[in-house]
Formats: structure tokens, C-alpha cells, sequence
């Protein structure tokens, strides 16, 4: 009787997990619900490794977070941002930023033009030996950088400005010097990419309009002013956005330069180096923190600034 | 005068604007080689000329050897594990991260669902917002889901990664939905669909996106340097990183070391470009 029992509720049991089991199956494989689970890993880490952090970075602002020991102290994180390191890796990011702008998008921009013209032979060759740079790590491009801009007589920049009549310089203990070698560095890693995206867009253009320009006797300046740039416009828009991007967050050309996050006089301190410097070197987690959030309002008012000023909420679907 | 003569005439007459390109472009690209040069003959040097004479463009047979590489090799160094390391764990983040993003780009390019707008402004949201915001958080929750010291540390948290999946969606919105339609009628199962119809035609987009992920797994430095902790995990980049020192005693593996992190990704784009090209250029091109 009891046996009995247990094999008939078991077997019950057996149908309904069987038919659930069919359900479930029908269900998942359901054209409706395809959709969900195919997107299903994104929405998993935006949720786990987005959303969650970001909000944990917004809470632990207003805390010291010491191990054991978590404390609301209101916005006294945000009161020791006020001070002079700060600014200064506000500066120099900002400073860095502006000058890779300044640089980094007329010049590849110009340079497509060139390679894209019909006078130039050997396009694709130079297109990708341009480019070779864009393949080193920062942290190998930087080291190449260290020894060209080495201090001592013989190094590179040292023999080049020499063979000017100047005498050697250590370029790496002073606030301009060791700019220009980031710069440098930069421009070297990054002309030749921009110059594919410049070149992508140059594709975009229609042969016909340039021709019926020359038609009506534009010259190469009119060409390149009234149609080139504006035609270019929606490729330039991307180059600024991840220009900016990654102008504000850089780092580890700065960490590699010096040999570590410690420039002489924090001349080559970066938003990013000082978030560093706090979070891990000296363990100010929530300090560290409101350092984050202050350059996440950099990041969305730059964004949306642009947005706004180029318009592509409109025009994007 | 006919077409031809007038085209060759055309082709007389810009020659000196080629040259004049020509010779600017040699110039431009000898510059750009030229710090790769640079480094390339100092790994062949002791690194104790390095230290008296800085780096230089001075080609000195009688100091000149292979004796950094052999010591790469064989030497008491980490080199090798590093290299090791960085091979593996771009290995597998290319390849996951490829595979999680195709089927997310693949949802969102041809279905259309519920809050699928909304879903997709989240992709370009994170594109959108410098990752090193949420580091510090990110890292804290590394450390309780016990992922520090670990690769998966390093993977996870990108695994669906916003550029490539943006990258899929634009390639895809190019292949007609009727192929889904025809196999749904042949039987296909949605996820059918994607195995078999869909992904054989993804080839070509899988070859520029591996590219462009598998640069930035192998070149990547910052998150990993706070994840990995023992020496025996560091990646390439991170293990080059700390042979930095004032002392300048460990430079014979830092300069054959970055030779020679450099060599792969060569080598691969010399038989490769076209993917290389397509790959870094694919977040820009418009659809």
C-alpha cells in the first residue's frame, strides 16, 4: 500500500517535471523569448559588472571603506578633492587631452587626403605601414619612448637636438619636455589609426560630386573646404568622441614614462594616476571613489555636450 | 587627340605632385619606423652600452649579438611565463568575448522585442563611459567573488563587450531577415537559425573583430595590473612593466622583451591587414 502510494505520486511527480521540463523547453525556444536569451549575456554583465559597481562607487563616495570597517561621513570625500595634486591631474588630463585633439585630427585628416588623392601610388602600403606603430602595447611604445627620450648625452632626442647645437636635455624631469614626450608618443601610436578612420570616410564621397567641383573650376582648397570636411563630418564626430575618451582616461603612458605613478612634482599626473594612486597605493577606497565620479560628470557632460552641439541624437536610430 | 593620349597627357602632367607625395610619404613612414628600428638594434646590444650611451642608431658589429635572446630563452628570467600567459588568456578572452558578443549583436540586429531601444542605449552607454570609473568597485567585488589572482578576473567583466557587439549588429543589419524566415520553415529552431545560417556567415566579421579583441586582450595593462597578484600570472605587458628601474639591471630583457612582444602581432598583421584594417575602423563606419 505504501509502495503503492510512492510509485503513483512518483510517477505523477515524473509527468509534471516532464511536461513542465517541455514547457520550459517550448517556452525558451519560443520565437518571442529567442530574443531575451540571446541578449541575455549582455543584460547579465551590464546588471553584475555595470550597474552594480557603478552604484556601489556612488554609495562608497560618501564612506571611508577600511577593511572591517565601512563609515557615512557625508561629503567630506568630495570636500578633500579641493586640493592641489587634483587639479593638477585635472590639468594635465585635460592639458593632454586638448593638445592629442589639437594634433591628432588635422594632421590625419590632411594626411587621408593625401594618400587618398589620385596622384599617390603606393596607398596601401603606406596606409599600413603607418599604422604598424598602433600595434604596440602602450606599455612598449612607452618604453621605446623612455630610452629615446632618455637624459643621457647620447640618447636620441639628446643626438638630434645636438646635431642643432643644443646641448643635451632631461627631458623626462621637466613639466614641457616630458609633455612633448607624451605627445609624441601619442602622435606616433595614433596618426596612422586616425588616418584609416579619415580614410574610411574619404570612401564615403561620392566621386561625382568632387568631379562636377572641378567642373565649375573649384580649386583643391575650395574642394577640400566645402566638400571634403563637411562630408567628413560624421567620421570626425567618432574620432573626437574616442579622441576625448581616451585622452581623459589615460595612464599607463604616464605609469611607463616615469617607471611608475610617480612623475618628478606629479608634473605627469593623470585623473586616472591620481584615482590609482588613492584607491590602491593608499587604500582610500571611498576617496577614491568620488575621484570616479567626478570623472564620470567629465565623461557625460562631454558626451552629451557633443551630442547635443553635433546632433547625432537626431539622426541615429 | 584621342581619349588615351589625353589620359596619358593627364598622367604626364601630375607627376611632380607625385613625387612631391611620394617623397613626403617616405618620410612620414621612416619616421614612424624608425623608433621600431631603434629598439630592434639595441636588443642585439649589451644592455651595460645601453646604460653608458642611450639608445642610439649606431650599428656596431663587434657588441652586437643574439646573447639578449638567448638569455630570454633560456635564462633565469619570468620571460617565458609571461609570454605564456598573455597568449593564453587572449586565446580565450578573444574567443569568448567574440562568441557572447556575435549571439548579443545577433539579438539585437534581428529580433525586434520589447525594450530592445532601451537595452540598446545600455551597449552604448558603457561604450560611452571610461571603464576606470568603475574600477574601484569592480575590483572590491573581484575580491568577493574571490576572482582576484585569477584570468576569469580579467575576462568576465567584459565578456560582452559594447564595441563589438556594436560591430555585429551594423554587420548584420546587411543580411536579409527572409534567411530566417526560410529556416524556420525548414525547421530550423531559433537558436538553429543562428548555428547554422547565420554564423557561417559571420566569417569574415569574426576575423576582424578577433583581431581587434585579441590586440586589446594582448596589449591590455591596467585591469589586469590590479587583478593579477603572483609574479607566475603576470601578463607580458605587466611583467615588461616592473623590469622598469632606475637601475636599469634588468633592461636586457626589457628591450629583447618588447622585441619580441611586438614580433606576434606583426606577424600576423603582415598576413592579415585587411582584417587589422576592418577591425579598428569598424566602430566608425557608418551602415
Amino acid at each position: 500500500m505504501n509502495s503503492d502510494n510512492i510509485g503513483v505520486t512518483g510517477s505523477v511527480e515524473r509527468n509534471k517535471t516532464a511536461k513542465s521540463k517541455k514547457g520550459f523547453k517550448a517556452f525558451i525556444y519560443s520565437q518571442k523569448i529567442a530574443p531575451y536569451v540571446f541578449i541575455s549575456p549582455f543584460i547579465f554583465v551590464f546588471v553584475i559588472f555595470f550597474i552594480y559597481p557603478a552604484i556601489s562607487t556612488v554609495t562608497m563616495s560618501f564612506q571611508t571603506v577600511l577593511p572591517g570597517k565601512v563609515e557615512f561621513i557625508g561629503f567630506e570625500n568630495y570636500k578633500n578633492l579641493f586640493n592641489p595634486t587634483f587639479f593638477k591631474a585635472i590639468k594635465n588630463s585635460i592639458m593632454y587631452t586638448a593638445l592629442t585633439l589639437a594634433l591628432l585630427i588635422p594632421i590625419p585628416m590632411i594626411l587621408a587626403c593625401f594618400l587618398n588623392s589620385k596622384n599617390m601610388v603606393g596607398r596601401n602600403f603606406f596606409r599600413s605601414t603607418l599604422f604598424i606603430p598602433a600595434l604596440t602595447s602602450a606599455v612598449v611604445a612607452t618604453t621605446i619612448f623612455r630610452l629615446i627620450f632618455g637624459e643621457l648625452p647620447g640618447s636620441l632626442m639628446n643626438q638630434i637636438i645636438g646635431a642643432f647645437g643644443l646641448s643635451p636635455i632631461k627631458w623626462l624631469k621637466m613639466q614641457h619636455t616630458s609633455f612633448a614626450a607624451l605627445l609624441f608618443l601619442a602622435c606616433w601610436r595614433w596618426t596612422g589609426v586616425n588616418i584609416l578612420y579619415f580614410l574610411s570616410g574619404l570612401q564615403n564621397i561620392p566621386q561625382e560630386v568632387n568631379e562636377s567641383a572641378e567642373l565649375d573650376g573649384a580649386t583643391t582648397m575650395q574642394k577640400f573646404m566645402h566638400i571634403t570636411m563637411p562630408m567628413l563630418r560624421p567620421i570626425t564626430i567618432y574620432v573626437l568622441t574616442i579622441s576625448i575618451y581616451g585622452g581623459m582616461a589615460m595612464f599607463t603612458e604616464s605609469y611607463m614614462l616615469f617607471g611608475s605613478n610617480k612623475s618628478p612634482n606629479d608634473m605627469a599626473l593623470t585623473i586616472i594616476g591620481y584615482l590609482y594612486r588613492q584607491g590602491w597605493e593608499q587604500n582610500n577606497i571611498g576617496f577614491g571613489s568620488a575621484i570616479g565620479i567626478v570623472l564620470l560628470l567629465f565623461a557625460l557632460v562631454l558626451n552629451f555636450t557633443q551630442l547635443k552641439v553635433f546632433g547625432l541624437f537626431k539622426k541615429e536610430d | 587627340m584621342s581619349k588615351k593620349q589625353k589620359e596619358i597627357k593627364e598622367k604626364m602632367k601630375v607627376t611632380p605632385q607625385t613625387i612631391l607625395l611620394l617623397v613626403l610619404f617616405i618620410g612620414i613612414a621612416a619616421v614612424v619606423l624608425f623608433p621600431i628600428f631603434c629598439i630592434t638594434l639595441a636588443s642585439f646590444k649589451p644592455s651595460k652600452e645601453l646604460l653608458r650611451f642611450g639608445l642610439n642608431v649606431k650599428i656596431e658589429p663587434e657588441v652586437m649579438s643574439l646573447g639578449n635572446y638567448i638569455f630570454l630563452f633560456t635564462g633565469k628570467n619570468n620571460y617565458f611565463m609571461w609570454f605564456k600567459n598573455s597568449l593564453v588568456i587572449t586565446a580565450i578572452q578573444a574567443s569568448l568575448t567574440l562568441i557572447v558578443s556575435a549571439l548579443v549583436g545577433y539579438g539585437f540586429a534581428m529580433y525586434d522585442f520589447k525594450y530592445k531601444n532601451q537595452l540598446f542605449m545600455c551597449v552604448i552607454l558603457i561604450m560611452m563611459i571610461p571603464m576606470e570609473i568603475i574600477m574601484l568597485p569592480l575590483y572590491k567585488q573581484m575580491i568577493g567573488m574571490k576572482m582576484i589572482d585569477s584570468i576569469w578576473g580579467i575576462i568576465l567583466p567584459f565578456i560582452a563587450s559594447p564595441a563589438p557587439i556594436f560591430f555585429f549588429r551594423q554587420y548584420l543589419s546587411g543580411i536579409p531577415k527572409e534567411l530566417m524566415e526560410a529556416g524556420r520553415i525548414d525547421g530550423c529552431s531559433e537558436y538553429g537559425i543562428f548555428g547554422r545560417i547565420i554564423l557561417p556567415l559571420m566569417a569574415p566579421s569574426f576575423a576582424a573583430m578577433g583581431i581587434f579583441v585579441g590586440m586589446n586582450s594582448w596589449n591590455g595593462f591596467l585591469w589586469p595590473l590590479i587583478v593579477l597578484r603572483s609574479q607566475n600570472k603576470f601578463t607580458l605587458p605587466i611583467g615588461l612593466a616592473t623590469l622598469i628601474t632606475p637601475y636599469g639591471n634588468n633592461y636586457d630583457v626589457l628591450i629583447a622583451g618588447s622585441v619580441m612582444a611586438i614580433l606576434p602581432i606583426l606577424i600576423v598583421f603582415l598576413f592579415f591587414q585587411q582584417y587589422f584594417i576592418e577591425g579598428m575602423t569598424a566602430g566608425g563606419v557608418k551602415g
